[in-house]
Formats: C-alpha cells, structure tokens, sequence
C-alpha cells in the first residue's frame, strides 16, 4: 500500500457526486438543453477542453502522487478511450489528447473507482493543487508538505465562493529550502517553514505567474500558523475575487493585481479579510490535520547502509544523472525519464504505464510521483536495487539517463495539438535534444523549456534556456530566451533579440552553449555563467 | 415574482431596490441593488434597515457577487438577498451557500430542476454562510 492519502466515504461519496452531476451536464449539453457557451464553464471544471482535432481531457494527480493501481487505470484509459498514451504535464497532472465527449463520464466513473478525478484541473478556479515530487523523502525538507496540499485540496473542491474566479488560480506547497515545483511562479506559493520556536506554519507568496506577464510571487506573510491555512488561504482568494481585473483575460490572474496594488497595499487588504475571518473559525481542527498527516506516515524502511555496486558504465551513467540521495540511509528515489532522445516530452504508452506500475510494486513500496519537468519519480528505491532496475527500465525504453541534463526538455503540446498554440513545440524539442545529447554531460545542468505560444506552458520564462514560438506573418518563429529559473535560484529568462526559424533556433541554442563551454569557470552551471558575463557576449557570438 | 425560486418564509419585498448611490442618500429605502464592480462593505452600516439586497449578476462567470453574498451574511444581514440576471442552473447551489435565498434568473428555471441541482452533494468541504456542517466537522464529532 503506498504512502498516499486515502478517502473516507465522504471523499468517495463527493467524487461519486460530481460524476453524476457531470453526466447529467454532458446529456443536457448532448440535446441541446444547454449551450455551449453555457457548458464551456462545467466541461473545463471537469478537464474537458477542446482542442484542435478532439476534446482533451486533463485529469489531476494530486501534488503528484501515484499508487501503482492508479498509474495502471491510467493506462487502461489510455488504451480503452484514448490512442494509446497519456501525456504528462508541468502541473504534475496527465492528459489525453483523443477522447470523446459521450465517454467523457465513463472516464470520470473509472477513475472515481481509484481515487481519482478530473474536478478543477482547469477553468477559472482552484486548480490542482502542485508539491515537490520528492515529498516525504527529501532530506532538507522541513516536513512532509502534501498533508497540507491535501488539506488544501479539500477546501478547494467546489468552493462556492471561489469557483468564478477572474482567472485560473494555481497553488503549490513545497517544505524545504530547495525549491522543485517552480513555487514562486504560482498565483499562491507557500513554503512549510519552522518558527524559531519550532511551530510547523507557512511562509505565503502570491502574484506570481508565467503567461504573457511573468511575475515572480513576493512574500505577503512570513509565517502563517499551521493551523489557519485554509483562512489565509480564504483571505487572499477573497481579495483576488472582488478585485481582480475582469475587463481583460490577459491581465485578470492575481499577479496583476498584486503588481497593479503594489505588494504592501495588497498584504494590508489581506491582513484586513484575514483579521475579520478570525471569528468565522473556517479552519479545519487540529484532529483533522493529524488525520490528514497520518496517511503520510513514513512507509516501513528497512535498515540498510548506504552504498551500491557501479561497476557497470552504463548503469553509472543513469545512476550519476537519475538517482538522487534520500533521507532514509540505504534508499534513493530513481527518476524515469519520459524524454527518449527524439521523443516526445512527457509522453508514455500504456504499456510504458503499467510498466512503470509494476515496477512502482516491486521496487518503490508502490508509489510513483510525477514532476513539473514531465518525469516519474520512484521514491522509495533500495539502493541495492538500484541496478536491477534499471536493466527492466532500459528493456522498455525508459532507461534514458539524462535528468536536468540538456535533453530534458519541458515543451508544451503546441500547435500540434493545442487551438491557442503559435507554433510547434515538439519537433523543436525533438530537434533539440537530438543536437545536444552527444555532449550533455559535459553541459551539465541545463534546463531548456520550450511553449509553443505566450501563454507559457512550456515554462519559457523559467529555462536557463528558454524559446517561445511565434507567428511571424504566417511563419513559426523561434524567440530565444536566456538566464530563467524556476528553482530556489528563481529568475525570469531575457529575450536574446531577433527570433530564429526551426532550425535557426536548434543552431542558436548550440551557439550559446559553445559560447558556455569555452567561458564557464569551475563548478559553474550554463546559468551561472550566463548571469556572470550577462547578455552581450551571448548576444554578439549569435548576432555578430 | 411567485416563481422565483425563494427560500424564505417571509412576503418577498415589492419596493423597487434603487442603485447602491441612490441608498446611501435616501434615509427610507429599504432595497438596494449592488453591481459586480461596487464594495459591498459600504453598506455594512445600514444593514439593519434594509429588507432586500439584489446583486446583479451581468454575466454568470462574474463571481464577484458570491463574495458579495457571503460579506453581507458575515456582516450579519438577515433580510432577502437576491441574485439577479445571468443565474443558471448549475450556480444555484454555490449561490445559495454564499447566503443568497432568493432567486430571479433572466431565463426561468424549472422548480424541480432547481431543487435537484441544490440537493446534488451529499457532504461539503467548506463553512459556509447557511450553516452547512463541513466534512472535517462530520469526520471529528
């Protein structure tokens, strides 16, 4: 059984709900009872969009987290109303590109049978809610933060005052120093943090965002208490809600508000709702945290010593790029890369899925996290293990050894499948890491993103290199960005100048990584050395 | 007016609800009306003598007038507060956990329809402005 939040009847009993709810939505809209203007709104607070060629359907993956028997429904999705495969993306959820809209409730009916569903993963509401995919087994977290993603999760789901926000609003709670979940480029971004006093609270930041705008989100409160996350979080949300812009769709998220307000006088307006929510004693009790923390329990380690035989080359190599150190001496949690060289980014087939499930079982104590790079993490690995497998994960494709290395590469599905996209995405991404494979291990850690249009799902703002696809009179044209980060490093990447064509973009990106190896000092980063020499240099070796 | 979908036992109020501009010079009136753009708070003052509150809803994806809702019941407002234009179906029951108790949607809405939409969930997460018993408070006792 994995280390997972599980539900009560009441949880089952609410999903159940919407399932039914939701058929009844789709029948209505189905006989034309309702229009599909009205529809729109209902279909995309259950996932439901329509894209290019079909409906897409989102369906979320709280903070990330799998069970092996979810990630196999998964699968059986895949195979049953999809093509085939499933695409993960940088909420940490998963889409399908093909369905239809009468299967639609059929989806929703199987994945309630494991614990899942598809409620606000997207629409202008609380959307799913993103954590650190190596929750509960990072050793410089201060805590394990999905307790409080789930408490969260809860007080999100069908809020009756939140569900007609201006704008889509996207939450993350990380708990340590280390930042794996782009936190601060999300409309709220709390941080677990420790008082000096030992108190378990959160560190809240609001107004950040990617987009057209990119902000990156300021501290409005240092410590909020454990035990009123859900007022704070009530708070700003109700100070979003009545003053977020809604003449404008582009300038309606949060982090306009909070620009357009300035961060103090929109904190003043804050502590003022939060001050009056204190009587209305809308926070869970502590009994209902502890539930909540309880399911997260530290699974069953075994004592072991730390330590693993890499002899083989091979196995070095993925061991060096996807085995990061964990918290319990003798485990690691091993990343499977869903970046094949040439492939597809965050793709896997179903049968890749229930691989990647079995070996969840086997391997990981049944868990498998997904990460806002578009990878799976299993979390739970004995190192001793560690060899067997990645000989299984290689045997099925999913052994490349390339984790924050130039090749994993976050790209949105762009215009090959998304109706707002400018430009391809993933033949720029495939391009990509075709060119620089060969060499990227001695690139070392190098984040490349890539969207496919300025609403930035590819996270262009965030990559060390970043490019965003354009139309220029008819033409897809590639804008190279520099210098961004999502990390604790966070940083907001800078246009080089003029943009490029396909491949001119691939030769621009060798061109600048070039310029990195022949200038990079030691132990510098591609990004380090950017933010050293700044943006002329870059700018001269590709524009002259 | 009769088929407005009402959750009160009182006379529904038949005086016109004047522009919130308007109430605040007028000592008497006892209905107002509230655009999405406008601070509820303002009328935190007068609450005491006012009969019916209806908050226009322009276009039912303006939420601003939940949070309008749920001010003025937290605020302690105890007459009819009334939703008013774009009201569908699927808002009734959001709306009536913000503390709306009356209803005048621009398209009617069937009676049985309504009552079913309302009743659809089971359990909520959230305290609300009607009392509801949130799921952590079933869990705990």
């Amino acid at each position: 059984m994995a280390t997972m939040y599980q539900y009560d009847q009441y949880d089952q009993q609410m999903v159940d709900a919407r399932v039914a709810e939701f058929r009844d939505q789709v029948d209505r809209r189905l006989s034309g009872e309702l229009t599909e203007e009205q529809f729109t709104p209902l279909r995309l607070m259950n996932g439901l969009y329509l894209q290019l060629h079909a409906y897409m359907l989102r369906v979320a993956v709280p903070y990330g987290t799998l069970s092996s028997q979810q990630m196999r429904m998964l699968a059986e999705i895949a195979r049953k109303y999809d093509k085939g495969y499933g695409h993960f993306t940088t909420r940490q959820n998963i889409q399908y590109n093909w369905i239809q809209l009468k299967d639609a409730p059929d989806i929703l009916d199987d994945l309630a049978t494991v614990e899942m569903h598809a409620i606000q993963t997207s629409g202008n509401c609380i959307r799913n809610i993103s954590s650190d995919q190596y929750a509960g087994v990072a050793a410089d977290e201060v805590c394990d933060p999905r307790p409080y993603a789930e408490l969260l999760r809860q007080w999100s789901s069908f809020h009756p005052e939140f569900s007609f926000l201006p704008r889509k609003f996207k939450i993350a709670v990380i708990a340590s120093p280390g930042d794996r979940a782009a936190m601060r480029l999300h409309d709220i971004g709390i941080e677990m943090v420790r008082s000096e006093a030992g108190e378990l609270g959160a560190k809240f930041f609001a107004g950040g965002g990617m987009g057209r705008t990119p902000m990156i989100a300021p501290c409005v409160r240092e410590f909020v208490p454990v035990d009123e996350l859900v007022s704070y979080s009530e708070a700003i949300l109700r100070v979003y809600n009545r003053w977020g812009r809604r003449d404008n769709k582009y300038k309606a998220r949060i982090k306009i508000l909070v620009h357009e307000t300035g961060a103090d006088e929109f904190r003043r307006q804050v502590e003022e709702e939060y001050e009056r929510m204190q009587p209305l004693d809308l926070d869970p009790p502590r009994a209902e945290l502890e539930r909540i923390e309880a399911f997260f329990a530290p699974p069953a380690y075994e004592r072991l010593e730390d330590g693993y035989d890499t002899d083989d080359p091979d196995f070095r190599l993925w061991a060096q790029a996807n085995v990061t150190a964990h918290k319990v001496p003798g485990y690691a949690a091993a990343a499977i890369s869903l970046k094949p060289v040439g492939g597809i980014p965050g793709d896997a087939s179903a049968e890749q899925m229930d691989i990647v499930a079995d070996l969840a079982q086997r391997y990981s104590l049944d868990e498998v996290r997904v990460t806002h790079a578009q990878n799976l993490i299993l979390p739970n690995v004995k190192q001793a293990d560690l060899h067997a497998l990645w000989q299984e994960l290689e045997a099925a494709g999913l052994g490349t050894p390339n984790l924050d290395l130039a090749s994993d590469i976050i790209a949105c599905p762009g215009l090959d499948y998304c109706s707002l996209a400018n430009a391809r995405s993933i033949p720029v991404a495939q391009k990509l890491s075709q060119r620089l494979s060969g060499r990227e291990r001695d690139l070392g850690e190098l984040k490349i993103k890539i969207s496919g249009c300025i609403n930035a799902c590819g996270h262009h703002h965030a990559g060390h290199i970043g490019i965003l696809g354009v139309d220029r009179k008819g033409v897809e044209n590639y804008q190279l960005l520099l210098g961004g980060s999502g990390a604790e490093d966070v940083s907001l990447a800078k246009i080089t100048g003029p943009g490029f064509d396909e491949d001119g973009v691939v030769d621009a990106v060798e061109t600048v990584t070039n310029l990195y190896l022949e200038q990079r000092e030691e132990g510098e980063r591609f990004v380090d050395t950017y933010r050293r020499l700044g943006m002329a240099p870059f700018k001269e070796a590709l524009y002259g | 007016m009769a088929d407005w979908p009402r959750y009160r036992d009182d006379a529904p109020v038949n005086e016109p609800a004047v522009t919130l501009e308007a109430f605040l010079e007028q000592p008497e009136a006892v209905a107002v009306r509230i655009e999405p753009g406008a601070d509820v708070r303002e009328l935190v003052p007068h609450l005491a003598r006012l009969k019916l509150i209806e908050v226009g809803f322009p276009a039912f994806k303006d939420g601003r007038g939940y949070s309008a809702a749920r001010i003025l019941r937290e605020e302690g407002y105890q007459g009819e507060l009334r939703a008013e234009g774009d009201v569908l179906l699927d808002q009734l029951g959001f709306m009536r956990r913000c503390g709306f108790d009356s209803f005048a949607p621009a398209e009617p809405i069937e009676a049985a329809k309504a009552e079913a939409a309302m009743d659809r969930w089971p359990h909520h997460y959230q305290k609300d402005a009607v009392g509801t018993v949130p799921v952590w408070a079933k869990r705990h006792g």
